[in-house]
């Protein structure tokens, strides 16, 4: 198939729509183009390679026209449009995420909502915020911080992604274990379903009457319409924040001390641990003052009103002494918290220095389970031949196992998937999940069965249904094939001769 | 551990199957708790069989922050249970733990303690054709497939009967306090506050609840005195019968409207003495809610009668 000039097509599209090269120009272009803006509908093959991927190691993604709508009404006519032609969509944020669930299946219309970015309201007596979807996360936050306030669910990639991706996968961040993930922090999101319909869910009310579609919306992985709006909580900025960083010499002891925390009854508002190889490579490349010698360090974040501050760090102190701490450091002033933090959150920049690719991984297990569970995944890498390293939001059991690769050797992504799938099947075994926050996209769509069961996948479908009874909002995600309605016709049913 | 091939969510509980065969799969079935949030002006013709949702605490681990309790449980029962491991959940007291998330309404001190939706992690529930299905997952943290968790709860039983839930537990604050303000703007006593766990209003005065570390406590009781007259270890206000949710920046609407009430400052639920006119829901919101009933019970069977979208 050979790309399509827009401007051919913008010149050609009053009369017959044809391009220079006469290929018949597809009639439902002309007519997004129409309903858009012509420089805001791009049919290029730059375009559509770039709009094929996302963050994850998945391929085979293949792009129809990629739309940039500014407003509501655009996102409906995009949707009227594509049912009109029988076609499937695919909403997209900044394309961060790892799960592939903006990946499009099919040559769909992939609709970046990135353009859509605005700020629109601050509420502070109601402590809500409305913002469009495709506002950045750590935007928000920046904007916030000066009135008191922030957006507490901060990703490590809150540089980029945006709060309409955050709302389709139910993010969480390091931040997250004290305030909740994104779900906690959504009151209010206007959807665009299927058909061109818009639906507000929820509402600036806390208990809005009826169903909870709202809470169901979040989390669903743009499979149930497209976000155009969301109402997101104020978190007030705390006055008090100290971080500790403590040394171990295993990795065990790093995972028995943030259980220990908990079962003290402690919720500090970050937990997170990283294992020496990640530590080191983070060293390398940024100097965040983590000590290399260590086995496994343990972030830890206290927020709040001083006084429990103080007294949480000194009992964090010694619990973490009690399980073989080999040193503890209190983080004397702002700048040296800002440097462990830009250690952490710089990790996944840190791995591109030392390996061409990487699979990052995400399950959650019960914290209890951590040190068992990371001993199994350490010995599957070494099975497989493929070097892991664990960086993770410890407090909530989140385990985010990255497997490094070079995908130009020969069976090494082989290697790594084979990996990848007993890491699941590990977790699941100690009472886990498939996912604690990049969701399961297509990414762990297969093993979606060894979680649920039928009946549960099938009231999963029912409710995806009820929103989308046409299918047609990114099909071939998170629901296995064969308990989805119709997902495989709809990915082989486009039309002929519209892409070649 | 899970054996080889079998699905994680699926671990056999006869007391739960044996109440999917009660609940059946084809006459009209009600369920009831104790009855104490039972939906105002629901009633239930003669030919309406009523089940019970079985009870028990099957589990506390307080080191993950979780809790397995069936349904028919009592609330006070579960807060008793998880108080002595020093934690609590955001269920509001009395009744059933199947009747509070069938409701969905969250306790008065939602500020400091989260919402109900929020604190279920995992709902099993049978489904209007009998079969047992489960929701969400056996931990702190998962985005592992649609949340289910959140469609049940508030639903009114409407969508499949809750038999078992785990729930997010959280440690009880070392200190705990109500103290009242009179004469104060509550939205000042709240910007002031860092993270109060309730803040009630009914016009003229301000009922607070300070939790955390003493030393805190104590300094917030402070900041709160350059506002006005400060009694700490104070009853709360008694609320008004009629209970709402309005927008938490409108509060103050309500001293115009002449009624006593009650406010929670930062959430707007309200407590009023003359009940406020239904606002019915949006006609897009209705005719979806209508279809996720009908495909979660398409003949209807469940809690007939019941239409939370109305
Ligand atoms: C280096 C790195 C670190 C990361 N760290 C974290 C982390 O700490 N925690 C975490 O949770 N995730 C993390 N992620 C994953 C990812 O950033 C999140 O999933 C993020 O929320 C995706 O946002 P996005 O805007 O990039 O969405 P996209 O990747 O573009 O889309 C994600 C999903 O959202 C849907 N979608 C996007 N916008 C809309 C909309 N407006 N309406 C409906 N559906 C929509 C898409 O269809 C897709 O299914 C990380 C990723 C990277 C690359």
């Amino acid at each position: 198939m050979k790309p399509r000039s827009l401007r051919n097509l913008w010149r050609n599209r009053a009369g017959v729509a044809r391009s220079g090269n006469d290929d018949p120009v597809d009639p439902m272009v002309a007519q997004l183009a129409d309903a858009l803006a012509p420089e805001r509908v791009r049919v290029d093959s730059v375009a559509r390679a770039l709009y094929a991927h996302d963050a994850s190691v998945f391929g085979g993604g293949a792009s129809g026209p990629v739309c940039f709508p500014t407003s509501l009404e655009e996102v409906q006519a995009i949707m009227r449009i594509a049912m009109s032609h029988g076609r499937s969509i695919v909403p997209r944020g900044a394309g961060t995420g790892l799960a592939g669930g903006a990946i499009p299946l099919g040559e769909p219309i992939v609709v970046s909502m990135a353009k859509m970015d605005r700020i629109i309201d601050i509420d502070p007596a109601g402590r809500v915020v409305w913002v469009e979807p495709g506002v950045v996360n750590l935007d928000l936050s920046r904007h916030l911080r000066p009135l008191g306030f922030h957006y507490a669910p901060d990703p490590s990639s809150q540089q980029v992604c945006t709060i309409g991706g955050n709302v389709a996968n139910n993010s969480g961040g390091p931040h997250c274990l004290a305030y909740g993930v994104t779900d906690v922090h959504v009151v209010a999101v206007e959807v665009v379903l299927v058909d061109g319909t818009v639906v507000m869910l929820g509402g600036s009310c806390d208990e809005v009457d009826g169903y909870d579609l709202r809470g169901a919306f979040v989390g669903s992985e743009g499979m149930l319409g497209i976000a155009t709006k969301v109402a997101v909580r104020l978190t007030q900025n705390p006055p008090a924040v100290k971080t500790l960083l403590l040394s171990f010499g295993t990795v065990a002891d790093a995972a028995n001390s943030v259980s220990a925390i908990i079962a003290a009854g402690m919720v500090p508002a970050a937990l997170e641990v990283m294992d020496q190889k990640i530590t080191v490579a983070v060293e390398n490349f940024v100097n965040a003052g983590y000590p290399r010698d260590a086995a496994a360090v343990l972030l830890v974040e206290l927020e709040g009103m001083p006084g429990s501050v103080e007294a949480d760090a000194a009992r964090v102190a010694d619990i973490g002494r009690d399980h073989g701490a080999t040193g503890v450091r209190v983080a004397a002033d702002d700048a040296e918290r800002e440097a462990l933090w830009k250690g952490r959150k710089t990790a996944f920049g840190a791995i591109a220095q030392i390996a061409p690719d990487y699979y990052l991984h995400d399950t959650v297990v019960p914290r209890g389970r951590l040190a068992d569970v990371l001993a199994e995944i350490y010995a599957i890498a070494d099975r497989h031949d493929v070097v892991v390293m664990n960086v993770f939001h410890a407090g909530d059991g989140n385990l985010h196992p990255l497997l490094l690769f070079d995908g130009r050797e020969p069976g090494a992504i082989d290697r790594v998937h084979a990996a990848g799938a007993e890491i699941v099947r590990a977790s699941l075994a100690a009472g886990g999940v498939l996912s604690g926050e990049h969701g399961i996209g297509i990414e762990k769509q297969m093993h979606m069965g060894a979680m649920f069961g039928p009946d549960d996948l099938d009231h999963q479908e029912r409710l995806r249904r009820a929103f989308d009874p046409y299918c047609r909002v990114n099909p071939g995600k998170v629901i296995p094939a064969g308990h989805s309605c119709a997902d495989i016709q709809s990915l082989r049913s486009v039309p002929t001769g519209v892409w070649g | 551990m899970t054996e080889a091939g079998q699905h994680v969510l699926a671990n056999h509980d006869p007391v739960l199957d044996d109440f999917a065969s009660e609940v059946g799969v084809e006459d009209p079935v009600a369920i009831a708790g104790s009855r104490s949030r039972w939906p105002s002006g629901w009633q239930l013709d003669a030919d309406v069989r009523v089940v019970s949702a079985p009870s028990g605490i099957v589990i506390h681990q307080p080191e993950e922050m979780l809790v397995t309790v069936r349904a028919g449980t009592s609330v006070d029962e579960l807060t008793a249970a998880l108080a002595e491991a020093g934690q609590r959940c955001p269920l509001p007291p009395g009744g059933t733990v199947g009747g509070a998330i069938a409701v969905g309404h969250n306790c008065i001190q939602r500020l400091g303690r989260g919402s109900v939706r929020d604190s279920v992690m995992q709902v099993r529930y049978v489904s209007a054709d009998g079969r047992l299905v489960a929701g969400g997952g056996p931990v702190v943290k998962n985005v592992s497939g649609f949340n289910l968790p959140k469609l049940l709860t508030g639903s009114l039983g409407t969508l499949g009967f809750v038999c078992e839930v785990i729930l997010r537990t959280n440690p009880i604050p070392v200190r705990s306090v109500v103290a009242s303000v009179a004469d104060a703007d509550p939205f000042v006593v709240f910007d002031l506050l860092y993270r109060p766990s309730m803040v009630l209003w009914d016009g003229v005065t301000t009922w607070v609840e300070l939790e955390g570390h003493p030393d805190d406590v104590d300094s917030q009781l402070g900041l709160l005195k350059g506002l006005g007259q400060v009694t700490a270890d104070v009853d709360l206000p008694e609320l008004e019968p009629n209970r709402h949710s309005i927008a938490p920046g409108d509060v103050k609407s309500l001293l115009g409207a002449g009624a006593r009430f009650v406010a929670s400052i930062g959430v707007g639920t309200v407590w009023t003495e003359t009940a406020r006119p239904h606002t019915p829901l949006d006609t897009q919101v209705i005719e979806l809610s209508r279809r996720v009933k009908d495909e979660f019970d398409p003949t209807g069977r469940l809690n007939p009668g019941l239409k939370p979208w109305t």
